[in-house]
């Protein structure tokens, strides 16, 4: 921050208490000294037979022990410390984004060969080679996602208002508790509980979509409860006893007061329920299965939806290798199309209709 | 004048019907989740039952239960905690970086990119590490070989396609990052101000200040956040199915080509074909990873809510 140099001599200042005053560095020579241990890095990479990997490591490494060297050098122990910490933190946060941006990369760069008409307008039924599409398994899902939703919903948010509204003691603390738990059940562990409660009514090899959505339920559940509760309590409490003064019933308090306030912080928490299950393999791949062909029936047999179609486009091809691959990229291009999508309607939700407080 | 008579006694509150109808489905929906909940856990036993009372030469690979899930037990360990030590230390950094670090006016918005991370499909990260990342960390598995042989986790042969459990631990580490950033990010930006500033005061650098102030105050919370994900980390399924060439014995090697495969993973692999017996037997190793994702998760949230009770900041 400051604008010394490393020449800029101690200034003595009596009164600031200091015995050897400050010598600091500034942000452009702390920046140089960096890039030359970078440099030295590439060169060293360079030397050591050329990759992109090394160059990056072997850069960070030399450029924050610089950096660190002389830190320690001009300004103390202390300064260098906390230099050094700088450096590491935001080291940490570039080496997250890596990933992120190499698998947008590298999906979109394989998706989008196929992203053309055919694939949103054809079946795999009596595919084999090229050609075919995911209009199965991209209705499959809404289908499923759509009963999951409507499944999730009503349950999730009248729990939510049974523990902000009504719930006390312990009742309340056990809800509380084991909602959070349920949100690390593993995805496949609701899948098999779907499984196993179908199977008692219709035997072993029992494959139906509603199956699927009944394990997306289970996951969906407990984040409907969290991000609804966590909404309701937003509302302010004045609002509640306006109407009950004015003799409103405590029932219709919640449906025309505490809920109509609450809508834009709701309809977020859906949303983003639904963008998290909206991509789910597992449940499906043991509950829904996949079928080639269009079948929009959840409670008649196989579906296919677009996950599971990715997942066996992808690990197992058959003879025309490439065009299955394709098939496969282009439906995991859609899925995080689909999931961003949701999550931009969510923030769009919560900016749009969020209530009007006049303040 | 007009004079007021009292109220023939207090008023009582009216309970109408709508009250009760209304009061009595939200209560009802709070407990059909425990049931759910419950549910999961008894269908799971009902199911698994006929595998664990099974001659063990019924089950598949002839030894019983035990020696078929054992592997599986193994693998699904090693994987998630793997990934923990890879994640942990970078989520915390994260974590500090956006609250304490990154310019205010773009923080939130860095934090929400690390959050997108979240939203992506186990399945796209199964594509990704195994289409990316497997090729690209050969190499490392070959200099590990040749270089950290010595320590057994790495004794190698190195595998030449890279689907080995060291890149499955980078893929999950992947995916718990945003969780542990998450939940330290909020227990670090929570840290009491007058401390913070007390320690600024006193003439602490950025970081002793994060030393003294924010992180004893957030430990409980970074511990519950990595517990979190090493929860996630355990039940990962399409991840670890895409990206590792599974089903070999257990063994801690991570770079080898014979991996063990993971509880769930070997679910989602098997299930299609299985039948009878072999049913039931996946069944019961679910049961397995149900009963340890539950026991890392109620410990978690344990933290989580102990730590709630005493530091008021909710």
């Amino acid at each position: 921050m400051s604008t010394d140099t490393r020449t800029a001599l101690p200034t003595p200042t009596p009164d600031a208490g200091s015995l050897h005053g400050e010598r600091r560095l500034s942000r452009a020579v702390l920046a140089g000294i960096y890039l030359a241990g970078v440099a030295l890095g590439a060169a060293l990479s360079a030397l050591t037979g050329f990759s992109v990997t090394s160059t990056v490591v072997y850069g960070v490494v030399l450029g924050t022990l610089a950096l660190y060297v002389a830190c320690r050098a001009v300004e103390g122990r202390r300064k260098a410390a906390d230099r050094l910490v700088t450096a590491l933190v935001t080291t940490a946060f570039a080496i997250a984004m890596i990933p992120l941006v190499s698998l947008v990369y590298t999906v979109l760069d394989k998706g989008l060969a196929r992203l053309d008409g055919d694939f949103f307008n054809q079946s795999m039924f009596r595919v084999v080679g090229e050609g075919g599409g995911a209009y199965h398994a991209i209705l499959g899902t809404l289908i499923i996602t759509a009963l999951a939703t409507v499944i999730s919903v009503p349950i999730g948010l009248m729990t939510a208002i049974y523990l902000v509204e009504y719930a006390t003691g312990r009742l309340k603390k056990a809800i509380t508790f084991f909602v959070d738990v349920m949100t690390g059940i593993p995805s496949i562990v609701a899948g098999l509980f779907a499984f196993a409660l179908f199977t008692l009514f219709f035997g072993n090899s029992v494959r139906l979509g509603v199956m699927g959505a009944v394990a997306l339920s289970v996951l969906m559940i407990p984040v409907v409860v969290r991000s609804c509760e966590e909404v309701l309590k937003l509302v302010p409490n004045e609002l509640r006893e306006a109407s009950y003064a004015l003799g409103v019933p405590k029932w219709r308090t919640v449906v025309k007061v505490v809920l109509p306030t609450a809508v834009a912080g709701l309809g977020t928490g859906v949303t983003l329920a639904v963008a998290r299950v909206v991509g789910e393999t597992a449940p499906l791949l043991v509950t829904v299965g996949l079928i080639t062909g269009t079948n929009l029936n959840p409670f008649d047999g196989r579906m296919a939806t677009l996950p599971v179609f990715a997942f066996y486009q992808l690990t197992q091809p058959g003879t025309d290798t490439q065009a299955y691959l394709d098939r496969a990229w282009t439906a995991a291009l859609l899925l995080i199309i689909l999931v961003m999508a949701l999550n931009v309607v969510a923030r769009l939700i919560s900016r749009f209709f969020a209530p009007k407080t006049g303040r | 004048m007009t004079t007021t008579t009292a109220p023939p006694g207090p008023p009582r509150p009216k309970r109408r019907a709508g009250d009760r109808v209304f009061a009595g489905t939200a209560k009802g929906s709070g407990i059909f989740i425990l049931a759910v909940l419950a549910g999961v856990a008894v269908f799971l036993i009902s199911e698994a039952v006929p595998a664990l009372t099974a001659p063990s030469e019924d089950v598949a690979g002839g030894e019983g239960f035990g020696h078929y899930v054992w592997p599986l037990v193994v693998g699904t360990l090693l994987g998630a905690v793997l990934a923990l030590v890879v994640a942990t230390p970078l989520a915390v950094g994260i974590a500090l970086y956006i609250t304490y670090y990154a310019p205010r006016r773009i923080a939130a918005g860095m934090g929400y990119v690390i959050d997108l991370l979240a939203a992506i499909p186990s399945v796209v990260y199964g594509f990704w590490g195994v289409a990316v990342l497997a090729p690209t960390l050969v190499p490392f598995h070959e200099w590990a070989a040749d270089n950290l042989g010595w320590i057994p986790l790495f004794a190698g042969p190195a595998s030449t396609s890279g689907r080995t459990m060291l890149t499955v631990g980078v893929v999950l580490a992947v995916m718990i990052l945003p969780i542990i950033s998450a939940i330290s990010r909020e227990v670090f930006s929570q840290a009491p101000a007058l401390h913070r500033e007390a320690a600024l005061a006193l003439g602490a650098t950025r970081w002793e200040m994060i030393k003294m102030a924010v992180l004893p105050y957030g430990r409980s919370g970074v511990i519950a956040g990595a517990m979190l994900g090493l929860g996630r980390a355990l039940g990962e399924t399409m991840a670890v199915a895409i990206v590792l060439s599974g089903g070999a014995g257990a063994t801690l090697n991570l770079i080898s080509s014979s991996n063990p495969s993971t509880i769930a993973s070997n679910i989602a692999l098997s299930f299609a074909e299985a039948s009878g017996l072999e049913v039931n037997t996946l069944i019961a190793t679910g049961l397995v990873l149900f009963v340890i994702t539950l026991a890392v998760n109620m410990l978690a949230r344990w933290i989580v809510n102990r730590r709630a009770d005493f530091s008021g900041a909710n």
